[in-house]
């Protein structure tokens, strides 16, 4: 298998260098990295070329990564149905940055770019309709990003004097419950006060 | 002349016509759950159809990144509430993909048993409420008991009837009694002889039941492509793609079974093919508890993935650290990125985990069959009546645990 996957990365490589920024295989899967101004023309390339054949888009989804300079990995997934084969995707965008959408050539893509869009906040030009798909009317907020909190912030009830759902800020009885298992031998570093000193004295 | 056309200028404003819009759910019982269908219908055909979902949303993907992968598990009996064990199963695989951990000859077995457990479930459920969607309710009457014998079997076997949590990376939580295989198997004999007969008997020649299937809802090659389908809407079209047989995982590669496809690719051939597929399920499990038979042993690979048998932990210290660690801290998995899918019920479902070497997963992306199927409804929608909606929605097998994650 993991043959068969080096092979066609070398394949990759030599028919479109221009796009493979870099590629490896990992637990007998191929990744791709390529850049957001060649997505749409790899994508096209990976479906139409005979030894690849990457006709169905499995999933498409974003990563974050808030200690990088280019925050997101949009992750493509393809399968190819005739050559029996998968190949991985990945682009990696600053936060102000738009990928190209590839709904002109999967229009499967039109609402994992929207579920991406909602849960991420990364915004896919040529989208036909970007909008919300999976939060609730008029959310606010990119709930799968690092930086927001799992409560949220919004909670609803019903309000038996205005006879209707309220949204009212989140409010907890209780401190979310979020425990450090880390293993103080292994995990986590705990710096104690006089520390540093040891660090001057070995340097 | 009389034959209409020059009707026009008779009209007012208020006399032209226009498209309907109607809002099909989120409460409507063809729905198959929490699915608002904003459908445009001219007269009674569909002109657009646009699914709102999300009323489901319980941020799966979020809650998980703050919880260890033994605390995820249980996540995805929640997804597809129909057929449970087969989501935990893409879960396992895909830690076990990134730790290296080989699954006991015994454990495998038992997970093959259940999956196809889980597709005689889902089929069931698919099968019959589609037949009350078109307008038969013994098929569900009946259907529903054989659910019930199924789902005691789920509970006899982890505990619980729907959310199981059963699987666990390197095995399978506990080992079946010997009493159970013997009842799973009469069981199966019984199913193909009463329930299989009747239902066949009841749904396959009805014409009321032909009518309102046949020629509906056809899928072609090229849209199984570009909607991105699994499962039997491919398999209804005539692709014989089934990930058990074109990337085995499992054991899956020593077991006897046929792949059914259909001609169509309407809804009366996915009605087949889940009929068929049902006796190849049954199939398999028979094979499989002949298989577990003569297959006694661990049903979970031993190592730092799971707990100490009791009896050690009752004798050595090192085996009671190791359980307490385990079920506070849990296992870390190695930095690294897999995707595994394995082919559920419903098509294929699929885990993409990024893991940073922690005890917690990065980032896991659950890729959901019914999210694809659900997206072509407007495709495969347009220009059938109203009344056929039921039926597609029937057919494409959505369970919306699934879709809304």
């Amino acid at each position: 298998m993991s043959e068969a996957m080096t092979e066609l990365g070398t394949y990759l490589e030599a028919k479109r260098p221009d796009c493979v920024l870099a590629w490896d295989v990992t637990h007998g899967e191929l990744n791709v990295d390529v850049a957001p101004a060649s997505l749409t023309g790899f994508v096209e390339f990976l479906t139409n070329d005979s030894t690849c054949k990457f006709s169905t888009l499995v999933d498409i989804t974003g990563v974050d990564y808030p200690g990088r300079a280019k925050r997101f990995d949009v992750v493509y997934h393809f399968l190819s149905m005739y050559q029996n084969h998968r190949i991985r995707l990945r682009v990696s965008i600053r936060e102000d940055q738009m990928v190209p959408s590839i709904t002109d050539i999967h229009p499967s893509a039109n609402w994992f770019e929207r579920e991406v869009f909602d849960m991420f906040g990364i915004l896919f030009s040529g989208h036909p309709d970007l909008r919300r798909i999976l939060t609730d009317y008029g959310f606010r907020g990119y709930p799968l990003r690092k930086d927001f909190p799992t409560t949220g912030y919004t909670e609803v009830r019903y309000d038996e004097a205005e006879k209707r759902v309220v949204y009212e800020p989140v409010s907890l009885v209780q401190e979310y419950r979020q425990f450090d298992f880390m293993s103080p031998w292994e995990g986590a570093e705990y710096i104690l006060p006089g520390d540093e000193k040891k660090e001057e004295g070995a340097a | 002349m009389m034959d209409g056309s020059k009707f026009d200028d008779a009209l007012t404003g208020e006399q032209k016509i226009r498209n309907f819009n109607i809002n099909f759910g989120p409460q409507h019982p063809a729905a198959h759950g929490v699915l608002r269908l904003v459908l445009e219908l001219d007269g009674e055909v569909v002109e657009r159809c646009d699914p709102h979902i999300g009323l489901l949303h319980r941020g799966t993907e979020k809650l998980m990144e703050s919880r260890t992968y033994l605390q995820n598990l249980p996540y995805f009996d929640r997804l597809d509430y129909v057929a449970p064990m087969n989501q935990e199963h893409a879960w396992c695989l895909a830690i076990e993909k990134l730790t290296g951990v080989e699954v006991p000859r015994r454990a495998s077995l038992i997970r093959v048993l259940f999956c196809e457990i889980g597709r005689v479930l889902n089929h069931l459920l698919n099968i019959t409420t589609q037949a009350l969607d078109v307008g038969a309710l013994t098929p569900p009457l009946w259907g529903f008991e054989e659910r019930e014998e199924l789902m005691i079997f789920y509970e006899r076997a982890c505990g619980a009837r729907l959310h199981a949590a059963y699987f666990r990376p390197g095995g399978v939580h506990q080992d079946l009694p010997p009493e159970l295989l013997d009842d799973i198997e009469a069981w199966s004999h019984k199913f193909m002889s009463g329930f299989m007969v009747d239902i066949d008997g009841l749904l396959t020649e009805n014409r009321i039941f032909k009518q309102r299937n046949a020629d509906i809802g056809i899928v072609t090659e090229d849209d199984i492509l570009k909607y991105g389908f699994s499962g039997v809407m491919v398999r209804g079209s005539g692709f014989a793609w089934d990930l058990r047989r074109a990337q085995p995982y499992e054991c899956y590669d020593e077991f006897d079974f046929q792949i059914p496809v259909g001609k169509n690719g309407d809804c009366y051939d996915r009605y087949l093919v889940r009929m068929e597929e049902m006796r190849q399920s049954i199939s398999i499990i028979q094979q499989a508890i002949a298989k577990l038979r003569d297959c006694p042993g661990d049903v979970l690979a031993r190592g730092k993935l799971t707990p100490p048998s009791r009896t050690d932990m009752k004798t050595s210290m090192e085996a009671l650290i190791h359980h307490f660690k385990l079920y506070t801290e849990g296992f870390h998995v190695p930095e690294g990125e897999v995707y595994a899918a394995v082919e559920a019920p419903k098509g294929e479902f699929g885990v993409y985990l990024v893991a940073d070497g922690t005890n917690k997963p990065y980032r896991a992306k659950l890729r959901a069959p019914g999210f694809l199927h659900l997206q072509a409804m407007d495709y495969i929608s347009k220009g059938h009546q109203l009344a056929d909606v039921a039926a597609i929605i029937g057919t494409m097998d959505v369970v919306f645990g699934e879709i809304d994650r």
